[in-house]
């Protein structure tokens, strides 16, 4: 069903099609969009699904935040639980995760939140990884990126992650599926615009994983990835993919330092 | 058990009328989706919602498969006597979700 769900942006966007490529840009850092026109997808919003994400109690993604926080505690079989290394200290969480996705040193990998997780699961706590987009893994990820609430996404970029942040933006700008579409053409070019029912955003990340209406719970960012292209009808990628790690990394630099706003509602 | 978000006040004056709030985790599957082989996805709802203050029901309602998914619930009665309330839910199924909450009631 999804892939038929925007039956109309062929016609709506078509003409976009014919302008051929933009050129290239050389400098890394920059992005489609101009620094001073960033906003979040927020602003997008109506203002009664704005106060349902401002009203702690009202956000129904904050039933994820409350169960991650519980798993965050509990032990895990053999071992520890998180809390018990990132409770106080040097090791608590708050802005870690406007860090990621970022390379993890001991293996040259980039990993997101998600993967980071997994990773402290099978080296710090004998414990096998969870399955992308499982409930527990949406809960403990909602949950560590919620204590970064309000603070700036790091735009900051080593060199190490710099080819990977190269791959992300390819993937943005190259044009796929059936509508001939890039995410550059919705999300640089045609933000602030109606896509049917819907105004475009410029695609941030800053609020995920997010409560969608849509869906009627909360998922990750890579399952809105997955929706927008199969909303083009192209091949969505498996979550946690090589091309959705570097995406998720390109997005990370593209917002500019907007503050996180985990758990957002989106429609 | 479900997770379940309740907003009452700890206290309360006698007489006065206090809001209630209570969050439930739940898909309420309306059982008219079909899934991506074209098979009928089985309906799942929570049916009933009750309110019991000190075991009396205060508010109560009927849910149906229209019902949106992590269904929220603001509602109000009078405080008249200290002691619990209690937020029950129902599925279809029979199966009982709850939580309760202590108030206090000064005169
Ligand atoms: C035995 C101690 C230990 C346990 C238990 C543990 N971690 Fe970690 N965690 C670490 C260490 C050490 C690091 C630094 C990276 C590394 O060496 O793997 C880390 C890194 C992280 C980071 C990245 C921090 C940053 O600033 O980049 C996150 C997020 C994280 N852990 C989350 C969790 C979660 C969630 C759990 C429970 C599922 C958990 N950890 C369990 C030791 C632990
Ligand atoms: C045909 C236009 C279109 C294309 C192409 C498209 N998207 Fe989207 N995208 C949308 C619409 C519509 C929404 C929902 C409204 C909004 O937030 O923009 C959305 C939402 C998003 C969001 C969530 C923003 C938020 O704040 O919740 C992200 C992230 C995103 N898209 C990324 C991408 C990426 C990455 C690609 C390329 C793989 C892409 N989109 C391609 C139309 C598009």
């Amino acid at each position: 069903m999804r892939h038929f769900r925007w039956p109309l942006i062929g016609l709506l966007l078509g003409a976009l099609s014919a302008c051929g490529e933009e050129p290239a840009s050389d400098s890394v850092r920059e992005t489609g969009l101009a620094p001073d026109t960033i906003v979040s997808g927020y602003a997008f919003l109506t203002p009664e699904t704005q106060s349902e994400q401002d009203d702690d109690f009202l956000n129904p993604a904050n039933l994820w935040v409350d169960e991650g926080g519980k798993l965050f505690l509990s032990e895990t079989g053999v071992s520890a639980a998180c809390a018990s290394c990132h409770g106080e200290g040097d090791m608590r969480l708050d802005g870690a995760a406007t860090r990621y996705p970022t390379i993890d040193h001991a293996s040259g990998e980039l990993v997101n939140l998600e993967g980071r997780i997994n990773l402290c699961r099978t080296r710090h706590q004998q414990a096998d990884p969870l399955e992308y987009e499982s409930e527990p893994l949406l809960s403990l990820t909602t949950y560590v990126a919620s204590l970064s609430r309000g603070q700036a996404i790091s735009t900051a970029l080593s060199t190490d992650e710099q080819v990977f942040y190269e791959v992300g933006k390819t993937y943005f700008n190259t044009r796929r599926g059936q509508f001939n579409l890039s995410c550059r053409e919705c999300h640089d070019l045609n933000w602030g615009k109606q896509l049917r029912g819907d105004t475009i955003s410029q695609g941030h990340s800053n609020g995920f994983p997010a409560y969608r209406l849509e869906w009627q719970t909360l998922g990750s960012l890579h399952r809105r990835f997955r929706d927008c292209d199969a909303g083009i009808r192209a091949e969505p990628r498996t979550y946690g993919s090589a091309d959705y790690l570097a995406l998720e990394l390109y997005l990370r630099v593209r917002a500019q330092g907007l503050p996180m706003e985990t758990p957002a509602i989106r429609r | 058990m479900a997770a379940i978000r309740i907003s009452a006040m700890k206290t309360a004056k006698a007489g006065e009328i206090i809001e209630l709030k209570a969050l439930i985790r739940h898909k309420m599957e309306t059982g008219f989706r079909r899934g991506s082989r074209g098979e009928a996805i089985p309906r799942d709802i929570i049916t009933h919602f009750v309110c019991l203050y000190n075991g009396e029901a205060v508010f109560e309602a009927d849910f149906f498969p229209s019902v949106a998914a992590n269904p929220f619930l603001i509602f109000y009665t009078r405080a008249t006597e200290s002691g619990t309330l209690e937020f029950r839910w129902t599925d279809q199924h029979g199966t009982v979700s709850s939580q309760t909450a202590n108030i206090s009631v000064e005169s």
